[in-house]
């Protein structure tokens, strides 16, 4: 067999490989959470409560939680990685101060979770605490709104360091035919870099929106865990992840480590859904 | 030269051989005795060379790895029910190791304030919300107690002290026994979960006015402030390494298999309970790699750890074991076995 042969084949193994993974990932989910998925049904997905003592368990409060958090988060991060990414990749592309800038957003990216949710807890809980009491709401300090914040952080270098590279690659010529026209700073950005860039920088959201749903410690310290429906995003919640690490490790009984486990099989359909309809969105834009 | 290197290598070498030919024992589970753990284990270690491998998974990891036959013995702050025994397929005996009590903490400058039964379930029922309530005014007439709300704080994570609380609940509450019940994880009515020790206590400690419950060995390290709980007999008793210890005071039965909490005790702690590790009875069932030596290893460690290991409890703020407790614990190390050859004369 030829060299390229041997080349093709190994990739391909390497591909299918992959799609096994998923696929087992997947089926072994599905088995273990088979005695919950039988006893409660699709009941399990709209019940509101989650008692392990006396054995009936519901989704719904962790699935609004989670989706909640991740989507007011992205909101939250979205000007901010935005900006830092023009600032990068275009006002001071390849500057020292834009490679200092650089070095310190991958620092933040790389600090534990659980530094984030202490930080979190001692230092924004607080001040939360403050804006609740002016709005006259319960003073919890730790909420929906709290781990919002947290991991609006914890994304922020994830979209920054897709979006400055994507930035960056725009070819110059593009850029200098629109000034050469007499565009401005800004008009260059809105009509040449953002359109040429936009796939980028959407997928570089994408992929802090995954992230962000499934962070566990830094939102289990700040969220409140509180099993019930937020009413407010400035009240308690939960989120699947959160619950998960929460219990599986003291969970004793077969129907509440199997209720936990098709937790996780719902965080896994729901991630591949939104992968589903991101790619969607991508191909329509671009 | 060439004699001092073959000297050298050869202590080198024996040494190798004897670290492969020590027995390692390994053990999982509750995360609570885990500091108590470590020290009885290198202390043991370094008086009798057998090494322990323990790994603080909490409880129901500990008991789960028990069932599948990966560990010589689980660590656990529960006991378990006659359902959860069933499903092991050999006997399995509870040893009771040292005690633990969970204390009420808040944030008020108030030292020492009194909390009745009654108090503490209708706290966390959500019936009491402020703290000049009639109820808490009428057993804390020396103190100034102000018109602020209370906040619940407990435990987000499943764990021992989370069922050693709401068994106390339980236990004199009729209303949170069919509301809510006992169990590492409850359905909690009221209050904000915090992940751990640290994260209830942190909550607490930035939360003007709130209350949660932790370990007392948490609640001594940090320093921080803690309530008195009316017993049984109607004593208002501080909890402290004795007053745990004479928790466990009381009749008991056999198998070890009880709760202490609401002990009759009359200078018994209410909320304590005790810590276990849990064995098979013929530990030739614990798994494959168990040898009449390593069982033998084990048996003597457990001993060890009731009679000379104890006196390790007290620095580390655990309450040692109590003199009926030790005499039923070695009651049932006697039963142990390999196969049929009894391990403990």
């Amino acid at each position: 067999m030829s060299f390229e042969k041997i080349y093709k084949r190994i990739i391909a193994i390497g591909g299918v490989l992959i799609i096994g993974l998923l696929l087992s990932i997947f089926i072994t989910l599905f088995i273990n959470s088979s005695i919950s998925i039988k006893k409660f049904g699709f009941s399990f997905l709209i019940n509101k409560t989650w008692d392990p003592v006396f054995e009936n368990f519901g989704a719904f409060p962790f699935i609004v939680g989670t989706l909640l958090t991740s989507i007011i988060s992205l909101i939250i991060s979205i000007p901010f990685s935005l900006s830092v990414s023009l600032f990068i990749g275009e006002y001071y592309k390849d500057t020292i101060f834009s490679k200092i800038f650089e070095t310190f957003i991958e620092i933040l990216a790389v600090i534990p979770s659980v530094v984030f949710g202490l930080w979190g807890l001692f230092y924004l809980a607080p001040i939360v605490r403050n804006l609740q009491i002016k709005f006259s709401l319960p003073p919890t300090g730790v909420s929906v709104f709290t781990a919002s914040l947290v991991l609006s952080i914890m994304i922020i270098p994830y979209t920054i360091s897709v979006g400055k590279e994507v930035i960056k690659l725009i070819p110059t010529d593009l850029k200098e035919a629109a000034f050469s026209f007499g565009a401005t700073h800004y008009e260059v950005i809105k009509k040449i870099i953002l359109p040429y860039a936009k796939s980028g920088i959407i997928a570089g959201f994408l992929l802090s929106f995954g992230r962000a749903i499934g962070e566990t410690m830094a939102v289990t310290m700040v969220i409140g865990n509180v099993n019930t429906i937020p009413r407010s995003i400035f009240l308690p919640g939960n989120t699947i992840a959160s619950v998960i690490a929460n219990e599986f490790l003291e969970a004793i009984t077969k129907i509440h480590i199997s209720a936990l486990i098709e937790l996780a099989l719902i965080l896994f359909v729901i991630t591949f859904i939104l992968n589903l309809i991101a790619n969607n969105i991508i191909k329509k834009v671009v | 030269m060439f004699k001092k290197i073959l000297l050298c290598l050869n202590i080198i070498l024996l040494n190798i051989a004897k670290l492969y030919s020590q027995t390692e024992l390994t053990g999982a589970g509750a995360s609570f005795p885990y500091p108590l753990y470590s020290k009885m284990f290198d202390e043991y270690y370094k008086t009798y060379k057998v090494k322990v491998n323990y790994q603080s998974i909490g409880s129901g990891g500990g008991i789960r790895q028990l069932k599948a036959k990966t560990i010589d013995f689980a660590g656990s702050d529960a006991i378990l029910t006659d359902e959860q025994l069933k499903e092991f397929d050999d006997e399995i005996l509870h040893i009771p190791i040292c005690l633990g009590a969970v204390v009420l903490t808040y944030n008020l400058d108030i030292p020492e304030i009194k909390f009745t039964p009654e108090i503490i379930a209708d706290i966390f029922l959500g019936r009491i919300t402020k703290w000049n309530d009639e109820k808490i005014k009428k057993v804390n007439q020396d103190k100034n107690l102000p018109d602020m709300n209370i906040t619940v704080i407990r435990r987000s994570d499943g764990s021992g002290t989370t069922f050693i609380f709401t068994d106390y609940l339980s236990k004199v509450s009729k209303e949170w026994k069919e509301k809510v019940g006992s169990g590492t994880s409850v359905n909690w009515p009221v209050g904000l979960g915090g992940k751990g020790n640290e994260g209830v206590s942190g909550l607490v400690k930035q939360t003007p006015g709130a209350i949660g419950y932790v370990e007392l060995t948490y609640a001594l390290q940090n320093n921080l402030l803690f309530g008195l709980v009316k017993n049984k007999a109607g004593n208002f008793i501080k909890p402290s390494v004795e007053s745990i210890t004479e928790a466990s005071n009381v009749k008991l039965p056999k198998d070890m298999r009880i709760t202490i909490t609401d002990t009759e005790n009359k200078k018994g702690y209410p909320i304590s309970a005790f810590t276990y590790i849990l064995v098979y009875k013929n530990l030739g069932k614990a798994n494959e790699r168990m040898t009449y030596e390593k069982a033998k290893d084990l048996a003597n460690l457990l001993w060890w750890m009731i009679h000379e290991g104890q006196k390790f409890a007290r620095p580390l703020h655990y309450a040692p074991l109590g003199k009926s407790a030790v005499e039923n614990a070695e009651n049932l190390l006697k039963k142990l076995h390999f196969n049929g050859k009894i391990l403990i004369q």
